[in-house]
C-alpha cells in the first residue's frame, strides 16, 4: 500500500487555497501596521444630518476586512478538509489530515452539541452562560473541552493500542501503511516512533493520563489551601505567622530540585509518599467536616444522619487509599480472634487482614501517589496565598461585621460568608492552575520522574523523541502540540473568565 | 529600614538552615544511603557489606550530628582503623587526625565532597555558576526589553486591536514550557531535515545545514549567535508572557489614573503622557515580578540545560539528584535558595525604595 499523502483528494484544492489566505492575511497585517506607523487610522463614526451614524472606509479598515476574511476562508477550508476525511470513504481519498479528522468523529460531535446546548441556555447559566459572550473564552472553552473529550473517548478514538509495537514502522513518517498485522487500521496517521508505537494514539492517550491527574491534584491542592488560608486570614496571629512561613518555605524550594529529591524508587520505598499523602489528605476531610458542622450546627438531625455519615465515609475512604487499611476488615477480624481466644488464631487474623482490599479507597500505585502527592505539595502553598489575601480584603466587608454581630462562629463566617464572595477570583485561578499542574506533569515525564516508561503521557513522550529530534522531528511534535494547545485553553478560558466575572 | 532588612535577612538564614536540613533529610534516608553505597562501592554488595561500607564513611551516625558536621558547628568525624589508617570527614588525603582541623563545614568554606565527579564541590560549583550566569543574563537581557515593550504597547490602550493581539500573544507565551518550545524551535530552526533550514541552505542563505545549532555544548567554550540563540529564546519565551501580563495590568492601571486625564486635558501629545507622565509609575509593578521571576527560571534552566546539552548549573543539579551525590546536592540547593532569598529580599527593598507612598508611610 502507498503512503497517505497529507491533504488526500482535497489538497490540490484547498491547499492553494490555504496558501492564498496565509498571503494575503500576512500582507495585510503587514500593509496595516505600516499604515498604522505612517499615522493612517481606522474610519471613526460619522454621525449624519439625519441622526445615523455612517463610516467613510479607508485603507486601513479594507487591510483588517482582508484580514477577517483570510482568517474565516482558512478557517472554512480546514472545516471543508476535517467534513471530507469524515465523508470520503477511501483512506487515499480522506489523507492524513481528513483521516485525523475523521477519528476523532466522537469528539467533534460532543463539541458540537455542548456549544450549541450552552448558547441555547447560556442566559440561565450565570458564570458559565456569561463565558459564551466572550470569544476569547469560547475559543479557549473549545480548546480544553477538545481535550477532555478527546480523553474521555480516547477508546474511539485511537487506532491502535498505546504500546502496541510494530518493528518494521520504526521512526516511519506520518502516513505509512501498516502492513503484516491483520485486522489492525492499515496506517500510523502520525507515523512510528523510536520503538515502532503508534504516535496518534499514543498522544490520544496521553490525553487520558494528563486529565486523569492535572484537574484532581488541582482540587486537592485547593482543598488544602482554602483549609489552611481561611483561618490563618481570618484568625491571624502565631497560626498564621507558622504557616506562612511553612508555605514560604515550600515557595523558596526550586520545583525542580524538590521533584528530584521526592520522586525517586529510593523515597518510595521509604514510605515517604505514604506520610505526605496522610498529611495533606486528612485536610480536605476536615473541611468538610468543618464546612458542615458550621452550617448545621443547630440541626442535630443532619449532623447525625448527614455530616456524621458522610466524613465517615471520606474517612473509610481516606484510610483505605492512603494506608491500604480497612477498619472492617480488622474490626471483624479481632472480633472472631476476641470470641475463639485461646485458640491459635493470630495467623488467621494476619492472612485474613492481608488478603482483603480495602472495600472502600483506591489502590494507587507508589509512583502515582508520589507524583499525585508532590504536584499537590507544590501548588498548594501559592493557593494558600491566594485565599489569604481574599480573606484579608473580604473579613473587613459589612456583611461580615453583620455575622459577627449575629454571633455566628468563626468556622460559618470563613465558611459560609467569605468563601462563597471569594468565589470569583478561585474559578479563575483554579482554570490558570490545571494548566500549570499540566505543565507540571509535563516536566515530570520529560525528566522521566516517577512515570512508567511505557506510559503515553505527553511529556514522556516529548523526552523520548528528543534524542533523535534533528532528524524524525514527528514523534516528539504531537503531544508538544497537544499540551500546548490543552494549556494555552486553559490559560483563554481564564482569561475570559475574569474578564466576564469583573463585568457584574 | 535597617530593621526590616535585618528581619529579613534574620528569616532568610532560618529558611535556609530549614531547606537544607529537608534536603539533608531526604538525601540520607535509608534506601538512599544504600544506593549510594551501591553505586560508590559495589553493586552486588551484601546488606552486612553495605552496612560496614556506610559505617567505614560516617554515615551511620545520628542525623542531626551529620547535618552539624555539614554546617562546621560539629567536630567532623574520625576512625581509625584496625590496621592503624587513619580517616575522617576532615583529613584529606595523606594527613594525620592531628594534622587535620576539627572543624570542615560550611562555615568553615568546606562545601564537601562530590562523590560522582571525585572532586571538592566547590571546584564544581563555581565553573558551572558561570556558565548558566551567562545564559541567563543574555536571557534575561533579551527577554526583559521584549516584555516591557510588549507590555507597555497593550496597556496604554486598554482593549484596542493592539492589546487584544498582544495579550493573546503573551498569554500563549506563558502556555508553552520550555520543554515544548524548546522542542518546536529545534524543529523548526535546527533540524536537517524539518522546518526551514532545508530551504534556506538549499537556497544557499545559510552556511552550514541548519540555520541554530540544536546543541548548545560548544558555547561553553565560545558563545556565538548559531549555538546560544535557541537556548536562550527558549527561556525567555516563557518568562516573556508573564511579564508582559504584569506590565500590561500595571500600566493600564496608571493610564485611568487622574494625573494622566488632565496631562491628556492640558493637550499633552500622547507619546508624551506615555514616555514621560505613565511609563516610570508603570514599571514599579513589573520590576518586583522580575526579580521574582529569577527563581522561577530555574526550572526552566534546568529543562533547556538539559535539552540542548549545556554543562551548566541545572544539569550539575540533574545529575547530582539522579546519582545521589548528597554534598553536591546540598551545596546547589544552599546556591538555589541563596539566589530564591536574595531575590525576594531586592524586590521587597526595590519596592519600597521605588513607591515614595510606602517609604514615607
Amino acid at each position: 500500500m502507498d503512503p497517505l499523502t497529507w491533504s488526500g483528494s482535497l489538497g490540490p484544492f484547498l491547499n492553494p487555497l490555504m496558501l492564498g489566505t496565509v498571503v494575503v492575511f500576512g500582507v495585510a497585517l503587514a500593509l496595516n501596521i505600516v499604515m498604522n506607523i505612517v499615522g493612517m487610522r481606522p474610519a471613526e463614526p460619522i454621525v449624519n444630518a439625519d441622526h445615523t451614524i455612517s463610516y467613510r472606509l479607508g485603507a486601513p479598515d479594507y487591510m483588517l476586512l482582508a484580514m477577517k476574511y483570510a482568517v474565516f476562508v482558512f478557517l472554512g477550508a480546514a472545516v471543508i478538509y476535517i467534513l471530507g476525511g469524515i465523508v470520503q470513504p477511501s483512506m487515499q481519498a480522506k489523507g492524513i489530515i481528513g483521516a485525523v479528522g475523521a477519528q476523532f468523529l466522537p469528539v467533534w460531535i460532543a463539541l458540537i452539541v455542548t456549544f450549541v446546548v450552552s448558547i441555547k441556555f447560556k442566559r440561565r447559566l450565570g458564570l458559565y452562560g456569561k463565558l459564551f459572550d466572550n470569544l476569547v473564552g469560547m475559543i479557549g472553552f473549545g480548546m480544553v473541552m477538545f481535550w477532555v473529550f478527546t480523553a474521555i473517548f480516547a477508546g474511539m478514538v485511537v487506532t491502535h493500542g498505546p504500546i502496541d509495537v510494530i518493528s518494521g514502522l520504526r521512526n516511519d513518517p506520518p502516513g505509512s501503511a501498516v502492513t503484516g498485522v491483520d485486522g489492525a487500521f492499515p496506517y500510523y496517521l502520525l507515523g512510528g516512533d523510536g520503538l515502532g508505537r503508534d504516535v496518534f494514539s499514543r498522544m490520544v492517550m496521553g490525553a487520558r493520563e494528563v486529565l486523569t491527574i492535572a484537574p484532581f491534584a488541582t482540587l486537592f491542592a485547593f482543598m488544602v489551601g482554602i483549609t489552611l488560608g481561611l483561618p490563618a486570614g481570618y484568625m491571624g496571629g502565631r497560626f498564621d505567622t507558622f504557616i506562612t512561613f511553612l508555605a514560604n518555605l515550600v515557595l523558596a524550594f526550586p520545583v525542580i530540585l524538590l521533584f528530584y529529591l521526592l520522586v525517586t524508587p529510593e523515597i518510595i520505598a521509604a514510605g515517604v509518599p505514604v506520610y505526605m499523602a496522610a498529611l495533606l489528605f486528612v485536610l480536605p476531610i476536615g473541611f468538610v467536616w468543618v464546612l458542615l458542622y458550621s452550617r448545621y450546627r443547630a440541626q442535630p438531625h443532619i449532623i447525625k444522619w448527614v455530616a456524621v455519615p458522610i466524613v465517615l465515609l471520606l474517612l473509610l475512604f481516606y484510610l483505605g487509599t492512603v494506608f491500604r487499611f480497612d477498619p472492617i476488615v480488622w474490626l471483624a477480624t479481632s472480633f472472631i480472634g476476641y470470641l475463639n481466644q485461646g485458640n491459635p488464631v493470630g495467623e488467621w487474623m494476619e492472612t485474613t487482614r492481608q488478603a482483603y482490599e480495602p472495600l472502600i479507597g483506591i489502590n494507587i500505585d507508589g509512583n502515582l501517589l508520589i507524583v499525585f502527592v508532590s504536584v499537590v505539595f507544590v501548588n498548594s502553598p501559592t493557593v494558600f496565598r491566594i485565599v489569604r489575601g481574599l480573606v484579608l480584603d473580604i473579613k473587613t466587608r459589612d456583611y461580615v461585621a453583620a455575622a459577627q454581630t449575629r454571633g455566628e462562629g468563626s468556622w460559618y463566617i470563613m465558611l459560609w460568608e467569605i468563601l462563597p464572595n471569594a468565589r470569583g477570583p478561585l474559578i479563575v485561578d483554579f482554570c490558570l492552575r490545571i494548566g500549570y499542574t499540566t505543565i507540571l506533569l509535563g516536566t515530570l515525564g520529560f525528566f522521566g520522574l516517577g512515570v512508567d516508561p511505557e506510559s503515553p503521557n505527553w511529556g514522556s513522550t516529548i523526552n523520548e523523541g528528543r534524542r533523535l529530534l534533528t532528524v524524525y522531528p514527528h514523534p516528539p511534535l504531537p503531544p508538544a502540540l497537544a499540551l500546548l494547545t490543552m494549556v494555552l485553553g486553559l490559560n483563554l478560558l481564564a482569561d475570559g473568565l475574569r474578564e466576564e466575572s469583573l463585568k457584574d | 529600614m535597617g530593621l526590616f532588612i535585618l528581619r529579613r535577612v534574620g528569616v532568610m538564614i532560618l529558611t535556609a538552615l530549614c531547606l537544607t536540613f529537608i534536603v539533608f533529610f531526604l538525601t540520607n534516608l535509608a534506601p538512599n544511603l544504600e544506593k549510594l553505597a551501591k553505586t560508590q562501592g559495589n553493586a552486588r554488595m551484601s546488606d552486612a557489606e553495605v552496612v560496614q561500607w556506610l559505617d567505614n564513611r560516617g554515615y551511620s551516625r545520628p542525623l542531626l550530628v551529620r547535618y552539624g558536621e555539614w554546617l562546621g558547628v560539629a567536630p567532623g568525624w574520625t576512625r581509625v582503623a584496625d590496621d592503624g589508617t587513619e580517616s575522617g570527614r576532615c583529613i584529606d588525603f595523606g594527613m594525620t587526625i592531628a594534622e587535620s582541623p576539627a572543624f570542615c563545614g560550611l562555615f568553615q568554606g568546606d562545601l564537601g565532597y562530590s562523590t560522582v565527579s571525585a572532586d571538592d564541590v566547590s571546584n564544581i560549583v563555581g565553573g558551572r555558576l558561570a556558565l548558566t550566569g551567562w545564559l541567563m543574563l543574555i536571557a534575561f537581557s533579551v527577554m526583559v526589553p521584549g516584555a516591557l515593550i510588549i507590555g507597555i504597547l497593550a496597556g496604554m490602550k486598554e482593549g484596542s486591536r493592539t492589546d487584544r493581539t498582544l495579550s493573546t500573544i503573551s498569554i500563549a507565551s506563558t502556555a508553552t514550557p520550555e520543554y515544548v518550545s524548546g522542542v518546536l524551535f529545534i524543529i523548526l530552526l535546527a533540524s536537517s531535515t524539518a522546518g526551514i533550514s532545508p530551504w534556506l541552505a538549499e537556497n544557499g542563505w545559510i552556511e552550514g545545514r541548519t540555520l541554530f545549532l540544536g546543541s548548545s555544548r560548544s558555547a561553553m567554550d565560545d558563545i556565538t549567535f548559531w549555538n546560544f540563540s535557541l537556548p536562550v529564546m527558549t527561556i525567555a519565551l516563557y518568562g516573556m508572557g508573564y511579564i508582559a501580563r504584569m506590565t500590561r495590568a500595571s500600566m493600564a492601571e496608571v493610564m485611568t489614573a487622574q494625573y494622566i486625564r488632565t496631562a491628556r486635558l492640558k493637550g499633552v501629545s500622547f507619546r508624551n503622557i506615555v514616555m514621560k507622565h505613565a511609563l516610570r509609575n508603570a514599571l514599579i509593578a513589573p520590576f518586583t515580578v522580575i526579580m521574582l521571576q529569577i527563581p522561577w527560571l530555574l526550572t526552566g534552566v534546568v529543562i533547556v540545560e538539559t535539552l540542548f546539552n549545556y554543562n551548566g548549573f541545572g544539569w550539575t543539579l540533574v545529575q547530582a539528584a539522579s546519582n545521589n551525590d548528597i554534598e553536591l546536592l546540598l551545596s546547589i540547593s544552599i546556591v538555589a535558595v541563596i539566589v530564591v532569598l536574595t531575590t525576594q529580599l531586592i524586590s521587597d527593598i526595590g519596592y519600597v525604595y521605588l513607591n515614595p507612598r510606602i517609604r514615607i508611610s
